[in-house]
């Protein structure tokens, strides 16, 4: 039987393991990549939330829509600004991105 | 169907017919001698928005208590679009350089879409519409963070800033989660009843305020700001570091107060802390700067901190005394960058060393900056210290001399290094890297003319404060 908190142990694993990747990795897209699994962790935790406590409403599942929507959007803006970085530095990594400092 | 739902949005569909006039006008009349207009098209209108915001307006919710308006919100959203405008007013001049010439238009229409995100987030009356209005206000922030597109401390800033922006945003959705997993909803109304001290709640709440203090840029989760500020283009530089702080601090105040009032003995010591770090931290960097923007970046991360002090105790006073202080910082940090973005325009120079001797080679523009620094530092006469008299004033009045004792020893090591660039300007003589004589556009000199009227006249005319205040406190329960 999977209950609420196997699911709620799972997001909670991926949002940690994208708060660890966003911190240790050195590539700008590894970093996106990090974030999305932040957002998706998110997702599952409103949905579960919603499925398991307050079946009644569906306002955990919209949340997770939009928030589906926003990432898409946050993720195509984040990759038009990294091919600029690229464009410009003729490199996406993060020890390169250093002209301003303390 | 009913459609007096939207007349109470009007402040947010004139923005919207705004951006979309705009929008229309950016792209039939790119590449065109119309061009010219553009600016002068986005001031009007942005001040007509302006000028009918101070226009009485209904209250009340909207959409089942998903959208929210009052006096105060009004009053927020007019703040807002005064900063606003006046950024509109000194990014012309910076538009109009060869390199960017091409995407004139598109700096107002991102800026007109941040402003919308930025009026959702204050009227907002459900978590939802609060986390679409940071991220509207956020995303399109980046872009102008990374608006010059050729220089690389600008892509640098770009990409700062939309990394931290989006981890911020999902640190927030996580604690947003729990919070509606402990209560089943997402509306302020009903959670503010359903507010109990379960360890759930409180660890959502600390997610959730940890998202939104990155937008404010409070101590622990500043570091974004003086890269992104020293990178990005001087005039989204002013407009991230008043226009979009201050809109977060709304958001912040109303959520606390609306939302989690119940638990204020709880984030009361969590906020005290931060607010100490903020102030101490912000000043003592903001000592060993070399570059003015990145200067006046930690001048605005210890500013938010005194901004903290009047959302801290939330009493009618400290209310009113916060919108009243971003009031005045917000002509005094304009006035600043104004003066800031009319040089680098010029020269090319951000170095405080560019400023030796401006007052033998532009008195004016020398007057401004002394004016805004006085100011942001609290000097007796100008809106700066009236603004710091009251937020400290309500803080004592609560019995927290301890955080006004802390505030106030502050004030006097932020005096050195305002006074720095006083004696840059005044004193030292004009070196290699100063600029000669020069005049800015009138665009630039009327948002001037309008920051020094404010810094001068906010501080001195009561009926500002009092206007201010007596608005301020639909939100006490």
């Amino acid at each position: 039987m999977v209950t609420m908190e196997h699911y709620l142990i799972v997001s909670s694993i991926m949002f940690f393991v994208g708060v660890y990747g966003f911190i240790t990795r050195k590539n700008l897209l590894a970093v996106l990549i990090s974030i999305e699994l932040i957002l998706n962790s998110v997702e599952i935790n409103f949905c579960v939330f919603n499925r398991f406590l307050y079946p009644e409403h569906m306002e955990g599942m919209f949340f997770s829509l939009f928030g589906i929507a926003i990432s898409a959007a946050e993720t195509a803006v984040a990759i038009a600004i990294i091919i600029n970085v690229y464009r410009i530095a003729n490199n996406i990594d993060v020890r390169h991105i250093d002209k301003m400092k303390y | 169907m009913d459609f007096s739902n939207f007349l109470m949005m009007h402040q947010e569909l004139g923005l919207l017919s705004i951006f979309v006039i705009l929008l229309f006008f950016d792209i039939l009349a790119s590449g065109t001698r119309y061009m010219r207009w553009f600016r002068a098209v986005a001031v009007g209108l942005m001040s007509l928005q302006t000028i009918f915001g101070f226009f009485p307006m209904p209250e009340g919710a909207a959409f089942g208590g998903m959208y929210v308006t009052s006096d105060l919100t009004v009053l927020m959203k007019n703040v807002l679009n005064i900063g606003t405008l006046i950024v509109f007013m000194q990014a012309g001049r910076w538009l109009r350089q060869p390199e960017n010439s091409i995407r004139e238009g598109e700096f107002y229409v991102i800026a007109t879409a941040t402003l919308l995100g930025m009026y959702l987030m204050v009227s907002s009356g459900n978590f939802m519409l609060l986390y679409i209005g940071i991220e509207i206000a956020s995303l399109p922030a980046a872009c102008l963070a990374a608006f010059n597109k050729y220089k690389e401390k600008s892509a640098e800033a770009g990409a700062k800033y939309i990394l931290m922006t989006a981890l911020s945003s999902g640190v927030m959705m996580f604690g947003l989660s729990y919070l509606y997993g402990a209560m089943g909803t997402m509306y302020f109304a009903d959670m503010s009843l359903g507010v109990a001290l379960e360890p759930m709640t409180i660890l959502g709440f600390v997610f959730f305020f940890s998202g939104l203090a990155f937008k404010i840029s409070l101590v622990p989760f500043h570091m974004w700001a003086p890269d992104v500020y020293e990178g990005g283009p001087t005039a989204t530089t002013a407009y991230l570091s008043v226009v979009s702080k201050a809109a977060a601090v709304f958001a912040l105040l109303l959520t606390l107060h609306h939302v989690f009032g119940g638990m204020a003995h709880v984030w009361y010591y969590m906020l005290w802390v931060l607010t100490v770090a903020t102030i101490v931290i912000g000043n003592l960097f903001a000592v060993r700067q070399k570059d003015i923007k990145r200067f006046f970046a930690y001048s605005s991360i210890s500013q938010a901190g005194y901004i903290m002090l009047g959302v801290l105790h939330g009493t009618e006073m400290g209310l009113s005394a916060t919108i009243y202080y971003i009031f005045v910082y917000l002509f005094s940090n304009l006035a600043a960058f104004g003066v800031i973005a009319s040089l680098e325009n010029r020269s090319g120079q951000t170095d405080i060393a560019a400023y030796n001797g401006l007052y033998k080679t532009n008195p004016k523009l020398a007057l401004v900056m002394m004016l805004a620094v006085f100011s942001l530092a609290g000097i007796p006469p100008l809106g700066g210290f009236f603004s710091k008299f009251f937020i400290f004033a309500s803080s004592a009045a609560e019995g927290d001399y301890v955080l006004v004792f802390i505030a106030t020893i502050n004030t006097v090591i932020s005096l050195y290094y305002y006074l720095r660039i006083v004696k840059a300007m005044f004193i030292n003589s004009p070196g290699e890297d100063s600029v000669g004589p020069f005049k800015t556009d009138g665009f630039n000199r009327a948002s001037l003319v309008i920051c020094v009227a404010g810094i001068l006249f906010t501080g001195i005319l009561s009926g500002c404060y009092s206007y201010i205040s007596a608005v301020g406190f639909g939100l006490i329960q």
